[in-house]
């Protein structure tokens, strides 16, 4: 029965000789990751159930990154359940403070995340992983605790959407102009429930940085993954990190595979993109808003806070002056020390920007550069739902590290092409 | 009896149900002082035990926080009603054994206060205010499994047993 990857990767997962979409499986979980905010939780409902085991504590990462290092007292309690759960378990994958970054940049980089494999996490963004030729979703508190204490979860095995992504990218047009095209054109529950592969010359092209910014916002569009084929790129990246030497299987999907439908986009021609508020979905080419003014920038989070997004940014900030409050937040510790080793901390500040710890921080309004009632943000992030960088008043502009760092340098939405030698 | 509110909206998302700034906790009860704040900032004070919201399409899109389900149940909210559900929130409310009802009509057939009544069992909303009924279809029975078990972990309890 030809099938696509991600009925592949659940056929293997739940021991099964096929899957078709709409089955219900239980698949085998081989990573489940842990963060400060949803996993406290799910470790008191185990212990309010009685279920004090670990199913397999090597399968288990743990970093705190939402509020890390703890922002208050209330946050400072939850670090400290997981933290003391993950030493009563001997929990070895745990990224204390000083080694803790933001999850899905820090798990891929760290070498957890193998193609073909079962990730889950207690947040929506686990679907990133899928660059890697994994299937990875995000969950919630209970279904977190049950992947911590049996190792499996159920799953309906969701339909297909293809993305085809013709074309080069322009200069100045990155992975994130390419979502959030994709975004404006499907809407936020454009792919509800269904995997979204994505494939075709413009993701060949990307590095995998730049493919897990992709699908990192499969789910602003309502998917229960993304997903991406396994190649060279993917392969060069691993090669080293990968955290032991157990063999990966790579999955493609059939050339008759059965898709719900397939999407074909254009790159050639596609401009930097800004999501206005307040949906992702709300996409614009720069050149329809560009002049907005903004109160502040945002580099950083999940989405966009790797070291490529930051060497961009700091190509457009070099010899020049921030006009608008500019906040950089490298996403892992690695990643910060290799801009510091770059001179890239040099650059920031000498434009006048902030250099942050590695931490999701404002992108989701928890701390470090919240926004007030009536100020707008350029950010690299993933939602711009109403209040979601703080007040209910202000407002998110979604866009690439280029767009959010030349739109800093003049105080409004710029093309960050004019920027670019 | 239980009140309607209803929002004529689509896209009700968990930053909206639960803004991030209180997810530094996971307590029910506080987190209930806080359910729907950034879309209505009055609901708490509205809302009555067994209410019920009524919405558009993609009720509870956006981040993984069961923080969501737990702020609604906190609330006493009895169900939500909604053209369609978020995947996450979905499974996060049949994980805590709260009833969802998908009905693509519901927010055309129901206005703000109306009062209704479920029947969970045929799968009918009896909006008593306009005198109309409303079907809907009940959950899968592997969903009615986890929901009368009282949600996902005592499921797994009892099916370990």
């Amino acid at each position: 029965m030809a099938m696509t990857i991600t009925e592949k990767i659940l056929t293997r997962a739940a021991g099964r000789a096929a899957v078709e979409p709409g089955d219900l499986v239980n698949a085998n979980i081989d990573v489940v990751m842990c963060h400060e905010v949803t996993t406290p939780p799910a470790i008191r409902m185990l212990a309010e159930h009685g279920i004090e085991g670990v199913c397999d504590p090597d399968r288990i990462v743990i970093t705190p990154d939402h509020f890390q290092p703890a922002k208050d007292i209330k946050s400072a309690e939850l670090h400290k359940r997981l933290d003391d759960w993950a030493k009563k378990h001997g929990i070895k994958n745990y990224y204390r403070v000083g080694r803790a970054g933001v999850c899905h940049a820090l798990l891929p980089e760290q070498g957890h995340i193998r193609p073909g494999e079962v990730i889950v996490g207690g947040d929506s963004h686990t679907c990133t992983y899928g660059a890697f030729g994994a299937f990875s979703t995000g969950i919630g508190s209970t279904d977190l605790a049950a992947a911590i204490a049996t190792g499996e979860l159920w799953f309906k095995v969701p339909p297909s959407i293809k993305f085809v992504l013709n074309g080069k990218l322009g200069k100045g047009v990155y992975s994130k102009d390419v979502i959030l095209m994709i975004l404006a054109r499907i809407g936020t529950d454009g792919a509800l429930y269904k995997a979204m592969e994505f494939v075709g010359d413009a993701v060949t092209d990307m590095s995998m940085e730049a493919r897990m910014t992709i699908t990192n916002m499969a789910i602003e569009a309502g998917g229960k993954s993304g997903i991406m084929n396994v190649d060279d790129v993917t392969r060069q990246y691993l090669a080293g990190r990968l955290k032991d030497n157990r063999d990966y299987t790579v999955f493609e999907s059939d050339a008759d595979a059965v898709y719900e439908s397939v999407e074909e986009f254009d790159c050639d021609k596609l401009e930097p993109m800004v999501a206005l508020p307040h949906l992702p979905s709300n996409g614009a080419a720069i050149s329809e808003c560009a002049g907005k003014a903004m109160d502040q920038a945002y580099i950083g989070s999940c989405t966009n806070g790797r070291i490529e997004d930051l060497r961009v940014a700091a190509e457009i900030l070099k010899g020049r002056q921030v006009a608008i409050r500019t906040i950089v937040v490298p996403a892992t510790p690695d990643i910060w020390h290799q801009a510091d080793k770059e001179g890239l901390f040099d650059v920031f500040y000498e434009a006048g920007c902030v250099v942050s710890a590695p931490t999701c921080g404002a992108c989701l309004g928890g701390f470090m550069g919240i926004l007030a009632g009536g100020e707008r943000c350029v950010s690299t992030t993933n939602r711009n739902f109403v209040g979601r960088m703080g007040s209910p008043k202000s407002e998110v502009y979604l866009a690439s590290p280029a767009t959010a760092a030349a739109s800093a340098v003049e105080g409004k939405l710029t093309d960050p092409r004019r920027y670019m030698s | 009896m239980s009140k309607a509110h209803v929002y004529k909206r689509d896209h009700i998302n968990t930053d909206e149900i639960i803004p991030a700034r209180y997810l530094n906790t996971d307590d029910e009860a506080e987190l209930a002082k806080h359910c729907m704040e950034d879309i209505d900032a009055e609901f708490v004070n509205k809302v009555a035990e067994g209410d019920i919201i009524v919405a558009g399409d993609d009720f509870g899109c956006g981040s993984s926080r069961e923080h969501a389900v737990w702020a609604l149940r906190g609330a006493r909210v009895q169900t939500v009603i909604a053209n369609s559900f978020a995947r996450i929130f979905y499974r996060n409310a049949i994980d805590n054994g709260f009833y969802l009802i998908e009905s693509p009509q519901a927010a055309e057939k129901i206005n703000n206060g109306d009062e209704l009544e479920i029947d969970y069992k045929t799968g009918r909303i009896k909006n008593l205010t306009a005198g109309i009924d409303i079907d809907f279809k009940p959950l899968p029975e592997f969903a009615l499994e986890i929901i009368r078990a009282g949600g996902l972990l005592e499921h797994i309890k009892t099916k370990k047993r």
